[in-house]
């Protein structure tokens, strides 16, 4: 079992706090929702635990090694890691990109290995991209491109996921379809660390909610007992109403 | 890819019969049998001496001067993830230019002739260092450019003074055609003295090569991917920053050719930097020979400078890229 386990990190930027003495675990078997309003620190805090950023305080360990003491090849290995999407500099092949997710294991554009063809194309099958493979990445729509990046980062075969946002700027079916994909990642084994927006989906997905809030983190728990109409409050600061799982929005405060 | 197996070996066979051809040209007339004798052995000595002594030394000058600036064009573009980067717009070569000539104003090549390419690769390593330490506070490629022709201008500035104050109109000249970039009159020597400093410079970015595909995703989803970002900045700083003023210490400063090659090979290999670099090196290369053979067949009075050529051709393909960009990318 793979596990990345983070105890009071804190992350500062000059003299700013990001994020403050946060503890948060992941493990094979379970989809976590990071949940928190813009510039909670979410970012932050997943990159420091990760190790691409560097920690003021408290530690993050990836199987018992300090995850910033893990060479970039074997953490990618162990925690296949998508951030916020970006522009491709390069109008690439999709199958290319999805390629790329294979870097830690020494693939080669366009000399793919048999071990690496196939789980490319493993990947590529599991999200349903089998005739975009020859395409250009500037001609997919939004919802291909999250496609395309969930390929690359299943492609990698590392037991752990930890994306960010993936769901943003996607319309409702493509929101289901990428968490869909993620979960069918996680019944077979995988952990999976997501950044959301959408509380919804979140407690309709995740088997965990953490909520944040001014780079601490307010609660950590099943859906059921986390999600209330107070954490909304505090949280957000919207007026919502919550039924079981249901959420009901009603305005800002 | 059936065009893109053939794309190496198509560009490589196109330079060598581009170095022939430009060995077949001169004021001596030589017929091809001659100067195939004169190559592979068997020719007279006169022969033997235009080819050895001056043609072929010309030509290799040319082809691996091209070479060098088209790799580290490609490399460069592929690390700062943008079309328009490149040593000569970067104002790489015009600072590795400005050392060489600080380096030959004080004599200091006379003493020992390695200096040369040794300050002009210092040069061009703090132009390298500077700009990368700006793509690291940076996001914006606009400001890179920027800052190219920051260094650019200043490179530009020391070389007016260090001009304004040449001793003799022989210096003056000499300075002139460093800026202009020419490889008229090489000999194997100065081949010879720049060549190993392009061949580690080339090694290293060809070694780093594969980091170059993974920063197409961007530099965070990059070292998502487990891309060491760290060592691809240094090892592509520091390999383009070998070959570049290795470069400009055998040719002087000649820009806009590490632009055009891998603009022209990048469709041809699925727009993967790693891909690109090979072809743009060949290209390039090629490219140089054929632009030196049209500065010595076209009819002027003073011969033309060979950067002038490329920068009449180059300068007004970098506005062509530069305008094709669309907004939103940078």
């Amino acid at each position: 079992m793979t596990e990345l386990v983070v105890k009071d990190l804190t992350v500062k930027a000059k003299d700013e706090l990001l994020v403050d003495r946060a503890s948060i675990s992941l493990r094979t078997g379970e989809l976590v929702a990071l949940l928190g309003p813009n510039g909670a620190g979410k970012t932050s805090l997943i990159r420091a635990s990760l190790g691409l950023e560097r920690a003021a305080g408290g530690n993050a360990r990836l199987d018992d090694q300090a995850s910033d003491e893990v060479p970039p090849k074997e953490r990618a290995r162990k925690v296949s890691y998508l951030p916020q999407e970006r522009p491709l500099a390069w109008p690439a092949q999709v199958r290319d990109v999805v390629a790329l997710g294979r870097f830690s294991h020494g693939v080669t554009l366009g000399k793919l290995s048999q071990p690496d063809a196939d789980a490319v194309e493993r990947a590529m099958v599991a999200c349903d991209l089998g005739h975009l493979a020859k395409r250009s990445v500037d001609t997919l729509s939004g919802g291909e491109r999250a496609g395309m990046h969930c390929a690359r980062a299943f492609a990698a075969e590392a037991p752990l996921l930890v994306a960010d946002e993936p769901t943003t700027a996607l319309d409702p079916r493509h929101q289901f379809r990428v968490m869909d994909l993620i979960s069918r990642f996680v019944a077979k084994g995988g952990g999976a660390l997501v950044i959301l927006h959408d509380v919804q989906l979140a407690a309709q997905y995740a088997s965990r909610l953490v909520w944040m809030k001014d780079g601490r983190i307010t609660a950590d728990g099943p859906s059921a007992e986390t999600l209330t109409a107070e954490r909304l409050e505090e949280t957000y600061g919207v007026k919502a109403k919550v039924n079981g799982l249901r959420i009901e929005m009603e305005g800002a405060l | 890819m059936i065009q893109e197996r053939w794309l190496i070996p198509a560009l490589g066979v196109a330079g060598a019969l581009a170095i022939f051809a430009a060995c077949l040209i001169g004021s001596t007339p030589l017929p091809v049998s001659r100067v195939v004798a004169a190559l592979f052995g068997g020719a007279s000595e006169g022969d033997q001496l235009v080819v050895w002594a001056i043609r072929l030394p010309r030509a290799l000058a040319a082809y691996l001067v091209g070479a060098a600036l088209g790799l580290s064009g490609a490399a460069l573009q592929g690390l700062l993830r943008n079309p328009l980067a490149e040593p000569g717009v970067l104002g790489v070569s015009a600072t590795a230019s400005l050392f060489a000539t600080v380096s030959l104003y004080y004599g200091l090549v006379a003493a020992a002739p390695w200096t040369l390419p040794v300050a002009a690769i210092i040069g061009a390593l703090i132009a390298t260092g500077v700009l990368t330490f700006a793509a690291i506070r940076t996001v914006s490629v606009v400001t890179l450019i920027l800052i190219g022709v920051g260094l650019s201008s200043f490179a530009g500035a020391m070389m007016s003074l260090l001009m304004n104050l040449a001793p003799n109109p022989f210096s003056l000249a000499d300075m002139i055609n460093w800026t202009l970039g020419t490889v008229a009159n090489r000999s194997f020597n100065e081949i010879g003295l720049a060549a190993p400093f392009m061949a580690a410079g080339a090694g290293l970015l060809l070694w780093q090569r594969r980091g170059l595909s993974a920063l197409t995703l961007g530099e965070e989803a990059a070292s998502g991917v487990g891309l060491n970002l760290r060592r691809q900045r240094l090892c592509t700083v520091i390999g383009a920053g070998l070959a570049t003023g290795a470069s400009v210490a055998l040719a002087g400063a000649i820009g806009f050719v590490g632009i055009v090659a891998p603009h022209v090979v990048r469709p041809l290999v699925s727009h993967d930097p790693a891909r690109s670099l090979v072809p743009s090196a060949l290209l390039a290369g090629l490219f140089l020979v054929i632009a030196d053979i049209g500065v010595r067949i076209l009819p002027t009075d003073n011969e033309l400078k060979l950067g002038v050529v490329a920068a009449i051709i180059g300068a007004p393909a970098f506005i062509w890229i530069a305008m094709q960009r669309r907004g939103g990318r940078d």
